[in-house]
């Protein structure tokens, strides 16, 4: 178990490490998000002023954080569906991952969880920063309502990962080319991930579809803890329903896996 | 024969094609039934497609095998998949196993968590193999600067990390210069006798199989064409020996020459060719013929290279 640790451990650095190799990029990213959250901003701000300075429970500043919060996460929860392990599988590479003494799945969302982690620093905390300087945000002063949200945060980015794994690289035993789930994924998730808008303002119906899915596990969820809009028991409901979700997708994933191998094809090198 | 460290039984693996709508099932290995003792290195020739790198695939687990059985290291390779790759040692030419982006020392000390060894053993096995193969220079460099030579050799210390017992090579040369080559081969020619390590190399190069291997396997459209060591594979086809003799003056072809064949003359005979049968023959005893006829300047010996041999083979199943 110890050694099992230790190698996963591993892993977890060298995905760390090799995001660190392209700096530049995160904060190129870190632009972009910032751009969006200064739309978000103005366009929810307004939808909360219009409501009378208070909408399903978000007030100007609970809004702020929400929209800082979320944008931070941004380049670590993984909305777009690009996962290496997909391309690995397409173009053969994936034979060197099964020469390994490891569980492929495994293996590789422990390095997407690793990458980002480290996105955390360039993007992740300067974002929420920049957004409270410039626009300011309401924050919990419980201290471990920041432990619950760290914890809820590395339970999305890890719960995003494994289902990117699930849904877009394990398809690829059985398809060539699975560009299209990407895009699928890409626009599904950002929508019940509570991206552009808090799930909670919702209509009913289209609230209780997105808790269907994990989607609102990865993002909304962590940004529930961290802003202090669930605390206490709620948010500890929160982060089981985020267990959970890990748990499914994961063991989801693994049955793929298991499938899957007997259609993998590397043909030719 | 002890024990052999690969066996396999009428092992055989088709794959799915689609080509203009139809659908048609390609066999890359058929039938196949090889036996490879511990200790032994030896060549997997064939041509591209024969069904060499899909055999790997089967032997260490990648693949699972469509008819048939194997065991590798005395494991089930898809069952024991995880098992069997702390036993084996794998080198693809074309796919790295490096960490592209990480220095190379560092995807040395990932692997050494993989394969779960000793910080000692950790320690001990980098500095044979950053020593034997001449690393030191460039352990701090990220793999993507490294020149191809420079690469192999990670890739080959990567796949060696953990003393496999079973060390099979895909390509290992393939692209190298003439003195990186030559430094893998010595490097792995020391590994075995140091570690006396199980080798099965495939390649296109047959400087590798002649100082490298011990024996030869030919596939050829996934069955087994030949089995035996090199000199055997020269005899079975025949595959003549070529002396080139550059000569002082032009002189008419020179033919009759016993159990050998003229191939070719160059500037009116100033250059020719003769390919003599090296089982009945020897250079010496043509160039002592070739002699009392004229005077030699230069001369040099051409191989039977690994195409030709595999195309005789192949002309000769067909």
């Amino acid at each position: 178990m110890r050694a099992t640790i230790r190698v996963y451990w591993r892993i977890l650095v060298a995905g760390f490490r090799r995001q660190s190799a392209y700096l530049l990029a995160a904060f190129g990213g870190l632009v972009a998000n910032t751009t969006f959250g200064l739309l978000k901003v103005a366009i929810l701000f307004a939808t909360v002023r219009a409501a009378g300075g208070e909408l399903q429970g978000y007030d100007i500043a609970l809004m702020s954080t929400y929209i800082w919060v979320s944008q931070g996460l941004l380049g670590s929860v993984n909305l777009f569906g690009r996962i290496d392990i997909a391309d690995r599988i397409k173009d053969g590479d994936v034979a060197v991952d099964f020469l390994r003494p490891l569980d492929v799945q495994a293996a590789a969302i422990t390095t997407e969880v690793g990458k980002a982690i480290f996105n955390l620093i360039p993007r992740g905390i300067p974002s929420v920063l920049i957004g409270g300087l410039v626009v300011g945000m309401a924050l919990p002063d419980d201290p471990f309502a920041y432990l619950l949200g760290a914890v809820s945060v590395l339970l999305g980015i890890t719960i995003a990962a494994a289902t990117v794994y699930l849904v877009v690289a394990a398809p690829g035993f059985w398809l060539v080319e699975t560009r299209g789930l990407q895009i699928l994924y890409m626009v599904v998730s950002g929508f019940f991930a509570g991206l552009f808008v808090p799930i909670w303002l919702f209509p009913a119906w289209l609230e209780a579809l997105a808790q269907a899915t994990p989607f609102p596990s990865m993002m909304m969820y962590p940004v529930d803890i961290i802003s202090g809009r669930a605390d206490g028991t709620e948010a500890l409901v929160l982060l089981a329903a985020q267990v959970a979700w890990l748990v499914a997708v994961a063991a989801l994933g693994q049955l793929l896996t298991r499938a899957g191998r007997r259609h993998l094809e590397v043909q030719g090198g | 024969m002890s024990t052999p460290i690969i066996e396999t039984d009428g092992l055989t693996r088709e794959f799915r094609v689609r080509d203009a709508l139809r659908r048609r099932t390609l066999v890359a290995v058929d039938d196949l039934s090889l036996r490879v003792a511990p200790g032994e290195a030896v060549g997997y020739i064939g041509a591209n497609g024969a069904g060499k790198s899909t055999t790997i695939k089967m032997l260490t687990g990648i693949l699972v095998p469509t008819r048939g059985s194997v065991t590798t290291c005395g494991l089930r390779p898809v069952q024991d998949r995880r098992r069997l790759a702390r036993q084996v040692g794998v080198v693809f030419g074309q796919r790295s196993q490096l960490w592209w982006d990480l220095p190379v020392r560092e995807s040395f000390r990932i692997l050494a968590a993989i394969h779960g060894l000793s910080a000692s053993e950790e320690a001990s096995r980098t500095e044979e193999l950053v020593e034997r193969l001449e690393m030191a220079e460039f352990l701090a460099t990220p793999v993507r600067q490294l020149s191809l030579g420079q690469r192999m050799r990670g890739e080959v210390a990567a796949a060696l990390l953990h003393s496999p017992r079973l060390v099979i090579l895909d390509e290992p040369t393939i692209g190298l210069d003439v003195l990186s080559k030559q430094r893998l081969r010595e490097f792995l020619v020391a590994e075995r006798r140091t570690h006396g390590t199980t080798l099965l190399l495939t390649t296109h190069d047959m400087g590798d199989v002649e100082r490298l291997c011990d024996r030869v396997l030919v596939i050829d459209r996934g069955r087994l064409a030949y089995d035996g060591d090199l000199p055997g594979l020269s005899r079975t086809v025949g595959a003549e020996r070529v002396l080139v003799v550059d000569l002082a003056e032009p002189v008419d072809d020179l033919t009759g020459i016993p159990s050998t064949r003229h191939l070719t003359s160059e500037g009116h005979g100033l250059r020719q060719r003769l390919a003599f049968d090296a089982e009945a023959t020897t250079a010496a005893r043509v160039l002592a013929a070739v002699s009392e006829r004229a005077e030699v300047l230069d001369l040099t010996v051409e191989e039977p290279d690994i195409e030709d041999v595999v195309r005789r083979i192949y002309a000769a199943r067909r």
